[in-house]
Formats: structure tokens, C-alpha cells, sequence
């Protein structure tokens, strides 16, 4: 340590060349990151982007186009016109005729490991979830992570998310039961050993429909009438 | 660690890359003081992302970009760099280094930034960086850091691979997403789990334990 201390000049200019040091490299870094940031910031996005279309034909199946809306402030949904990410967006899925088969919304909460973000597909007409898919998660690999296959999958091909009479609610919570104890299509069978994870899918379908489906239900109309414009 | 050749005198930019040394500076850390087989750092990326040999080799890659890069930096910058503050600048420089591949590697693919996760954010943590900068970098040619690093990093993805490959074959029967095992194949799940992580761990320490001293004897 003494030849450390050798460095500091009694003037103070070591005090000076230390602050400086910091100082350059804090600038080259900070250079260095921002180059980095702005080349890589549209690559970025695309990839994101293009990450949740493909996952949108994976729980609206048999489409084949895809648009993306925006609810507004007076909770109605218009096509969406911005690239602000902070806005709240659903996703509808067409055909190769421009028949409207149904909308992509995203839940995500607390599941064993970490948030997990999921991807639901719903069909207004059914008044059904259609699908699932697992936008991210950190979950257990080999046990939590059979949600993303067979048989869990099956519970989400055609569960029951009908609205009571004045369309604001769902007629019956989503619940998670014991594995084989799936009775009504509004039930969801877990998983044996991944109980806290098959919970969470659980509450999250319930928390996001609950948020979304009144929504999109009594907007049914703004995504039918948009197939005109796009043929 | 062979730390004593080390610091050598310094004779320029780049006049050693052509000869001997340089070639040994790339070799030590490749195999003779390998980071995770002799030195047994960076533990914990070296057990949590080597679930499999795709997932290894984006981890190694990505430290050898972080290691080369700052090894290089550090050492362009050693004469500069007042030793008082010279940890927070090697921390700093560092974690410039992890915030461009973190960012390239979200361009590259979202999937793998997906399955990596929060372990490209704690290269900066990594001690096998942090060591090379403060024992070598900090005191020898732009260079031989170059080499040093270089050899350290691949010295680090090979150790990743070794345990990668192993646990993905046994754990999920594939190899870099080719299935290799037959159908009937019943996987060790526990393999892809991090007690996986520690028995393969083990078992390649016990390989190379059991060469060293073998070769020591002789």
C-alpha cells in the first residue's frame, strides 16, 4: 500500500487526475452505449414485434393476417396508429377470406418464478379462450414448464369465458382445480407438481379477461367492420 | 495460476502478438489455468445457464466478447487510470461491455435473450473479468491482454460447453436441438436442474484433478 499512496500529490493534483480518469472513461462508456443503443433500437423492436405476431397465430388458430387496435381513453379500440409501447393493445387475427376469427390479449403476473406474460386467444362469437401461449417465463424447466404442452394446452382449446347479462363480468370466475377434477369448461386442470404455476395461469386468464373480454366484447363490431378496409 | 510470468515488462502496443508469448497467453487460459476447471470461477453462470449446449455457447460468447473488449480497454487505459479509482473504472468499463451485448443480443434473437435471462445483466459480476483485469490487463501490452482475454473467454465457453452438452444429451436427449437419443430415451429432467449443473460440474473437475495430479506424479 505505500507505493499507493506515493500517487497523491500534497497539491491535490492526484484528487484532480483521479476526477478526471473517472470522468473521460464515464464519457467513452457512455458513448460507447448510446451507439449501441440507437443501432440496435429498431432491430430490437421488429424482433419484439414480430416475437408476439407469431405468437398471435399461435392462439388464434387457422389465420392468416393479423391487425393490431388500440383502446383509447373512452374504451373503444381503433386501428392502432403509433409505435408509443405504452399504449394498451389487442391484437385480431383474419383469415385467408378476411373472416374475422378472434383477439390476442396478454396477462401476465406472479407464478413460481419470477412474472410470467401470456398470450390468450379469444373468439367473441364462441364467447371462448381458443388458445394459449407463453410469452415469457422462468419457470422451473421440466415441471412448470409443462404448461406450454399437452394436456395443459387442452384446457385453454376451448374454455368457457361467457359475460352475465349486463356484459361487465365474466358468469363464472376461472378457477384452477386438482389435476382430473375438471368438471365445466370454465375450470382449468392443473398440473400435478406444478400446482403454484398452474394457480398463477389461473389467475392471470381470470384477472386479464376480467380486464379485457367486456371490453372487446361490446367492441365486437370495430374488428368485424375493419376486414372491409383491409380487402 | 501461473500468476509469476505474468508481469512482464511492458514493450508496446501489439510488439508481442507475434511471438511466443502471446500464443501462451492465449494457451494458459484456454486449458493450463482454465477458468472454471482449474481456477473454478464464475460459478454461478457456469451452473445456471449451461442447461444447454445452445444456451452455453451464447453465455461464452458473450463473455469472451466482455472479457476481450475490457481486457483490452483496460489495458490501452492502464497508464492513465489512477490505482485509487481503478476498480470503479474497471467496473465501469465493464459494464459498458455488458450493456452493448445485452442489447446486441435482443437484436440477434429475442429467444435466446429469452433463455439466458437475467445472466447477461451479471457479466458484469463475473469474476473471471473483474481477475483478468486487476491481475493482467491493468499491468501488461494491449496485446497480450488481447491474447489473455481471448484465451480466457474460450477458455470459459469451452468449460461451459463440456457441462452444456452433457446435461442437455442426458436431460433433454438433444445436442444443440438435434435430437441424438433414441425415442425410448427416458430423460434425466434433473439433469437440465441445477443439481444437474453440480454433478456434471463435478464430474469434469474430477477429470481434470485426476490428470493434473497424474501429470505432476510423473
Amino acid at each position: 500500500m505505500s507505493d499507493q499512496n506515493k500517487i497523491i500529490a500534497p497539491d491535490g493534483s492526484g484528487e484532480k487526475k483521479m476526477i478526471f480518469a473517472m470522468a473521460t472513461i464515464g464519457i467513452i462508456c457512455a458513448f460507447l452505449i448510446v451507439v449501441t443503443y440507437e443501432s440496435t433500437k429498431v432491430t430490437i423492436e421488429n424482433n419484439r414485434a414480430k416475437a408476439l405476431e407469431d405468437a398471435v397465430f399461435q392462439v388464434i388458430p387457422g389465420i392468416t393476417k393479423t391487425k393490431t387496435f388500440q383502446l383509447n381513453p373512452d374504451q373503444t379500440f381503433t386501428e392502432m396508429t403509433t409505435n408509443n409501447p405504452k399504449v394498451q393493445k389487442v391484437l385480431a387475427g383474419y383469415d385467408d377470406q378476411g373472416v374475422f376469427k378472434g383477439v390476442a390479449f396478454q396477462g401476465s403476473g406472479k407464478a413460481y418464478g419470477d412474472v410470467l406474460s401470456l398470450l390468450f386467444g379469444y373468439d367473441p362469437d364462441q364467447q371462448k379462450i381458443i388458445g394459449f401461449y407463453v410469452l415469457e417465463s422462468k419457470e422451473t424447466p421440466g415441471i412448470g414448464d409443462k404448461i406450454e404442452k399437452d394436456p395443459f394446452l387442452s384446457n385453454m382449446k376451448s374454455m368457457d369465458v361467457a359475460l352475465n347479462e349486463n356484459l361487465a363480468d365474466l358468469k363464472n370466475e376461472i378457477k384452477t382445480v386438482k389435476n382430473g377434477q375438471k368438471t365445466n369448461a370454465w375450470e382449468i386442470d392443473a398440473i400435478t407438481g406444478a400446482t403454484i404455476t398452474s394457480r398463477a395461469v389461473g389467475n392471470i386468464l381470470n384477472t386479464s379477461s376480467k380486464e379485457w373480454i367486456p371490453k372487446i366484447y361490446k367492441n365486437k363490431q370495430t374488428f368485424l367492420s375493419n376486414v372491409k378496409t383491409e380487402k | 495460476m501461473s500468476l509469476t510470468d505474468q508481469n512482464m515488462p511492458n514493450k508496446g502496443f501489439f510488439s508481442s502478438l507475434g511471438e511466443h508469448q502471446g500464443t501462451d497467453d492465449f494457451l494458459r487460459g484456454l486449458w493450463r489455468d482454465n477458468p472454471v476447471f482449474v481456477q473454478v470461477l464464475g460459478m454461478c453462470p457456469s451452473l445456471a445457464v449451461s442447461n444447454s449446449a445452445m444456451n452455453a455457447l451464447a453465455m461464452g460468447l458473450a463473455t469472451t466478447f466482455v472479457l476481450t473488449m475490457s481486457n483490452v480497454l483496460i489495458s490501452m487505459l492502464r497508464n492513465f487510470i489512477p490505482k485509487e479509482v481503478r476498480i470503479a473504472s474497471y467496473i465501469l468499463i465493464i459494464a459498458t461491455f455488458v450493456s452493448m451485448v445485452d442489447y446486441v443480443i435482443q437484436a440477434v434473437s429475442v429467444d435466446l435473450h429469452k433463455s439466458l435471462g437475467a445472466f447477461i445483466a451479471l457479466i458484469v459480476v463475473n469474476c473471471i473479468i473483474l481477475s483478468r483485469a486487476e491481475a493482467f490487463a491493468s499491468k501488461n501490452t494491449v496485446g497480450r491482454s488481447l491474447m489473455d482475454g481471448l484465451g480466457m473467454g474460450l477458455g470459459f465457453m469451452f468449460a461451459l460447453f463440456c457441462i452444456g452438452s452433457i446435461r442437455e444429451i442426458i436431460g433433454s436427449g438433444t445436442l444443440l436441438g438435434f435430437q441424438v437419443m433414441p425415442d425410448t430415451f427416458e430423460k434425466w429432467v434433473i439433469m437440465v436442474l441445477p443439481a444437474g449443473g453440480f454433478f456434471t460440474l463435478a464430474c469434469w473437475l474430477l477429470i481434470f484433478n485426476h490428470y493434473k495430479i497424474k501429470k505432476s506424479k510423473a
